[in-house]
Formats: structure tokens, sequence, C-alpha cells
């Protein structure tokens, strides 16, 4: 994955809470086996039915670090919610709560998840709603967001930290320690179920 | 201090742990359907890896298949070419599949247990979030995105975290026509859909105790709607009794190990929970969503909220979002809400011992002249069952449609979904908008407000049948 250091952009506002998959990305989008070329598909519904939908204005069109209401991400594990997101220009989103699964899919593909207290997210709405072209900055280096003259530290885990600042993808790391999951196989209990050789059902 | 059952499952799984890093968790099944599956397959390919264990995966057709004429190849040219990728994968890759047509195939959250792959105590994951489904025998399950279903084939590992514990304690009997979806309804509501967030959840007490597997299976189920990536319940007898004689549970001495290690899975007496519960069984009545996102959940007694008694802001602006795309307005009776379909299927409610309840309700009735019911079984396999007890002709006598084993009308996949501005009863697990087809509004319900619903076109409590509702005929004379 592409690594994530530091990044600054404007910054779209989504007033909205339970931001869930579906609407980040409607299922049909998933019929595809492609990882890349989602972004026709991110906010879909919204973006045809509301025509004062955020991503619909003008000022906020542009945007990369979109910025949204408490529990974005619920429901479907999809990963292409965060392939969406990237494909439509985003590099990070700020929210008070995020789903696990969705926070966890965006460490894989090195979009940015920052968790602010709400607080502080209403703030930056209001920044950017009074100007849009307010120059939001999220380093993860320094773990802190700043616009304007506010800055605003968030919290990160340090290994998480690291393979994004590195671009690193957890398979090659897992890999280096393929001995010990040999050793753990090996002390598997033999009753445990295997998928084959089928039995019938 | 003790342990809980989440924690000792975890503790068995741990292959590495290092300061400063996730641990290490080895996999026990891993289960793989067509749609989160594609990607993860191409990047084994591009970094030349193979499936480290073809044996302790399991991969199905679900989301795409369509419920009518299986056997033909799949008319939408994007769906069958997802699927066609599925079995070219398990091909390559060595690994069993279970296609249309095939006896095994189904829900990957139905076949797992009913094959007796799902075990207590084991860690299972899918990349699907209702993964948590198969926590209702003691296992440790949870969704996962496509880049760590790639991580598992690769490694039959994952880098994890431990969670933070959760009990969710229903002591208490359940009334007569409550069942485990209006519990799990209940405690969404009461939690909300974040409220398990960063937790696995434990539901024990003595209306957990008392419920089969199937009805377990529909409680572990929403765990991810209450925000839990995964929700367990203690193996008990019911679980053994269930497990015994499925074509992959231990057989002979084996089976007398995994019983004795079995029945040490539960939670210790000194172990502490982060965040506890309680529900009184005894107080729950039917529970239907009236919103956009599960935890807009209310008994079916009520009305619909007015927006404005919300106390958070942002619960307010949800409100009237939902009411807006649901076409409703403040005050109005749940049970004066019509509805054109109602779907009775999903991972959620699919299996057997759901299509008997509402089956018992549909028998010698006829469905409501305006409605449209459609039955989905969950597996190939609750398909025969079904129709070997009859069910299909209860269903077909009452004017309801029996179709194929699928996700359907779910999450709309495959041709079945609702169209825009239809109104759907459904015993599914998500209400979010556009779910079941563009512009539809689903109402999120128990099997038994299902058929009661379908019978008389509004949503109806299974009580209400019984107090001079009144309710068509079958058309088959004798039914």
């Amino acid at each position: 994955m592409d690594a994530f250091t530091t990044h600054t952009g404007t910054a779209a506002p989504l007033r909205r809470t339970n931001v869930d998959t579906d609407q980040i990305i409607p299922a049909e989008y998933l019929k595809r086996i492609t990882r890349t070329g989602f972004e026709d598909g991110l906010f879909v519904a919204w973006r045809t039915n509301e025509p004062d939908f955020v991503l619909n204005q003008p000022q906020y069109a542009d945007a990369s670090v979109l910025v949204a209401g408490p529990d974005f991400g619920t429901g479907s594990s999809r990963e292409h919610a965060v392939w969406a997101l990237l494909d439509g220009g985003f590099r990070a989103v700020i929210s008070s709560r995020f789903a696990d699964i969705f926070r966890n899919n965006s460490t894989k593909s090195g979009l940015l998840t920052v968790t602010l207290p709400q607080a502080d997210v209403e703030a930056l709405w209001a920044a950017v709603e009074a100007d849009p072209t307010t120059a939001v900055t999220v380093d993860l280096r320094a773990k802190q967001v700043t616009y304007r003259n506010t800055a605003v530290p968030f919290e990160v885990d340090d290994y998480t930290r690291w393979r994004l600042l590195e671009g690193l993808d957890d398979v090659g790391l897992t890999e280096r320690h393929l001995d010990d999951v040999t050793a753990f196989e090996a002390s598997r209990p033999s009753w445990l179920p295997k998928t084959l050789p089928a039995r019938a059902g | 201090m003790g342990q809980t059952l989440a924690q000792k499952v975890y503790e068995s799984h741990v292959v590495r742990r290092t300061d400063g890093e996730p641990d290490l968790l080895y996999i026990d099944l891993h289960l793989v359907h067509e749609v989160t599956s594609p990607q993860a397959f191409d990047g084994l390919r591009a970094a030349g890896r193979t499936v480290r264990r073809p044996d302790l995966t399991m991969t199905t057709e679900d989301h795409n298949v369509p419920t009518l004429d299986i056997l033909s190849p799949i008319a939408d040219p994007v769906s069958r070419a997802q699927v066609d990728a599925l079995r070219r994968n398990a091909a390559e890759f060595g690994l069993r599949v279970a296609p249309m047509g095939d006896r095994d195939q189904g829900i990957v959250h139905v076949i797992g247990p009913q094959l007796g792959l799902t075990q207590p105590g084991m860690t299972i994951v899918c990349g699907d979030s209702h993964t948590s489904t198969h926590g209702a025998f003691g296992a440790l399950a949870f969704g996962i995105g496509t880049s760590e279903v790639e991580h598992v084939l690769a490694t039959q590992t994952l880098p994890q975290q431990p969670a933070k514990q959760m009990a969710v304690t229903v002591d208490g009997e359940l009334p007569a026509g409550v069942s485990a979806k209006d519990v799990i309804l209940a405690v969404i509501a009461q939690i909300g859909t974040g409220g398990g967030q960063g937790h696995v959840i434990e539901y024990r007490g003595s209306a957990i105790e008392a419920l089969s597997m199937e009805a377990r299976m529909t409680i572990c189920n929403m765990s991810i709607e209450a925000g839990a990536r995964a929700g367990l319940i203690a193996p008990d007898q019911t679980t053994f009794d269930y497990l015994q004689g499925r074509p992959h549970a231990p057989q002979g001495e084996d089976w007398d190990a995994a019983v004795a290690y079995w029945s040490t899975l539960h939670t210790d007496d000194d172990a502490a929970f982060d965040r506890e519960v309680h529900i009184d069984a005894a107080a729950l009545t039917p529970y239907v969503t009236w919103g956009t996102n599960p935890g807009q959940g209310l008994p079916i007694d009520g009305v619909v909220p007015d927006p404005a008694q919300f106390a958070d802001e942002g619960d307010q602006r949800a409100a009237e979002s939902a009411l807006a795309y649901m076409g409703l307005t403040a005050g109005t009776p749940l049970r004066e809400i019509d509805v054109d379909t109602v779907f009775l299927g999903s991972c959620t409610n699919g299996r057997i011992e759901d299509l008997r309840v509402a089956a018992a309700l549909l028998k010698g009735r006829h469905v409501d002249a305006g409605t449209r019911m459609l039955v989905v079984p969950g597996s190939v396999q609750v398909k025969l069952e079904a129709e070997a007890e009859g069910l299909d002709r209860v269903f077909l006598d009452a004017g309801a449609e029996w179709r194929g084993a699928g996700c359907s009308m779910c999450l709309g996949m495959n041709p079945d979904q609702l169209k825009p501005g239809e109104r759907a009863a459904s015993t599914s697990n998500r209400n979010f908008q556009g779910r079941q087809g563009k512009g539809g509004r689903t109402h999120l319900v128990s099997p038994a407000v299902a058929a009661a619903t379908a019978l008389t076109g509004k949503l109806t409590a299974p009580a209400d049948l019984d107090n001079g509702i009144a309710t068509r005929p079958s058309t088959r004379a004798g039914a």
C-alpha cells in the first residue's frame, strides 16, 4: 500500500451519523473483481438523489479530508468502502467514532482514520463551513490535525503508525514468523475440523 | 483474575506475542464467498503465494446467486463473472467449493454450522461482517476485510489486538411470540449501533441458556449491528446435541475429548467485563425498526418517534433523515404501517426453525392481497429439510413464493430487490437506505412478525392474529 506520512488538503463536512458502508458504496458495485475504479460508486445514492449533498457542492468537490459524524463505516465489512474513498480522492477521514472493521480495513490500504472528540469535530465542521478553502493538515508523524491556528492531537497505536508511515503490508511482516505458525500448528488437537476431504452434509 | 470465554478462546490461539506489536492469532476456519475474495486471490497470485491451509478453508456462492432457475447460468454478466472467479480461484488454489446446485451450497454462515465445521473454542473468520453468527457455538468469530482475507489465505493467521469485554445478560422467560430476533433488536436499540464498538459481546443469562442453536445464531449474528465485531455464547448441552453426528463433528474418542475441552469454555466467576448490560426477558415484546439504522427500533406497540424527542442533535438529524427516507410521519402507530413485501430469509433468520415458526402462523391462512411474501431458505440443506417437512406446501398454499437458497433480498445483489418506494418487513439484519434495492424501505422484524405481517399487510405482532384481526383463509381446500 501507499505510505501515509502527512497530508494537506481541503475538507468536506459530512454532518451525518451512522454513515454505513452501504452508503459509502452500495452492494451492486461489489460485483466487480478489481481493486480500483470504485469512485463512481462513492456515496452514489446521496450524490444522485440529494442536490445539496456536501460532495455535490462545488466548494467541497475537491476535498481530500472527510469530516464525518459518529459511527462512520458501520455495517458491512466491505473493504470496497475504503477503496472507494481513496479512489474518490480522500486520504483521511475524521470522526469521533469509527466502526471497528472499517477502521481496521483503512489501515490496510493507506486511508488514515483519525478519531477526535466530537467537540473537535464540531469545531472543524464550523471552520470548513465558514471557509471551505481552509487547509487541513493531517500529520501522522506528529499525530496531530492542524488548520488555521488550531492544532488537535490524536491517538494512534505505534505499530499501526509505523506500518502506515512505511507503507508496509502485513503478509510480508507475518511471513517472517512462519516458524512460529508451524510450531503452533503442531500443537493443535487432531480432532479439530478440516474442510478437506469433504464429508457429505 | 479469571478470564472471560472470549479471552480463553483468544489466548489459546496466540501464535506470537511481542511487546509493541499486535498478537499473531491462529485461525481455525476461514470461510470464503465470492464477493470479498477475488482481489485477495489476485494478491496471492501477484506475490506468487499459495493458500497455506486449504483444509481449513471453505468456499461457497451466496451473495450473487439467483433464487429462481438456479441451474441455468446467472443472467447478470457481472454477477456471473464474480461467481466464475470464485470457482476458478478455488480450482487453482485447491479449495473446496460448494457451488450453486451443490447440496452443501448456501449462505456461508448457515453452511458452516450445518456441516459441523463451526465448533466451540475455534477462531473463525470470513470476509463478511455477519461472521459473528458462529459465536453462538462459543467460537471467536468475526468479519474481516479483503486485505485480511488475503492475509489468512497466505498465513492462516491474523494480527490482532485483544478486544474489550462486554456482557449482555438476559434473564427471565421470553413471553409467547417474542423471539431471539426481538431480543437482539432490543439490545441494539438500547446500546446503539456504536455501543459494542471495540468490544466482544458475551450473551448470557437464563433466557439465553434456554434458546436453541438457531436462536443463538440469530442473536450473535447481529452483534455487528450493535458495533461489536464478535458476539458469543458459552457452549452447553444444547450446543453439543446440535453438533453430534454432523458431517465434520468429531466422532468416537475424538468426540469425548472435544466435549471435555468444550465443557471448560465458559467465563470464570471472577472474570471482569468492561461493560455490562442487563435485559429483562419477561418485559420484551416484538420489536420492529422504524428508521434506517438497526438501532432505530421500538416495541411494536409504539409509534413512529418525533425527531425532536431525541436529546442529541446528531440523533435528531438522523431521525429526521430516516423519517423522510422511510416516508413516515411522527406519531403514526407502528401497527398502521402498510407493507408491500415480506422477506423471510438471510443469515439472521433463514434457518429451519425460522421457517417452522413462520409456517405455523401461515398454515390455513393466506397472505394479504396487496402483499407479496418471499421465503428464501438459508441453504440447500434447509430447503430440503423444509420440503421434507412439507413447509414448502404451507408457504405456497398461503400464497408465498418458495425460492432457492442464498442471501437474496437481504442485500439485493441478485435479482431479488425492492423497487423504489416499496416497503418491506424483513427478517434480515440491516435497514440501511437502499440496502434491499434502490429507494427501498426496510423494517427489520422477527420471522413470527414477518408471517403475521404478510397475513395482514401491516406490521403485525403474532399475538394480534389471535385477537380478532381478520386474515384471508388459504385458497387450498382443507389446508
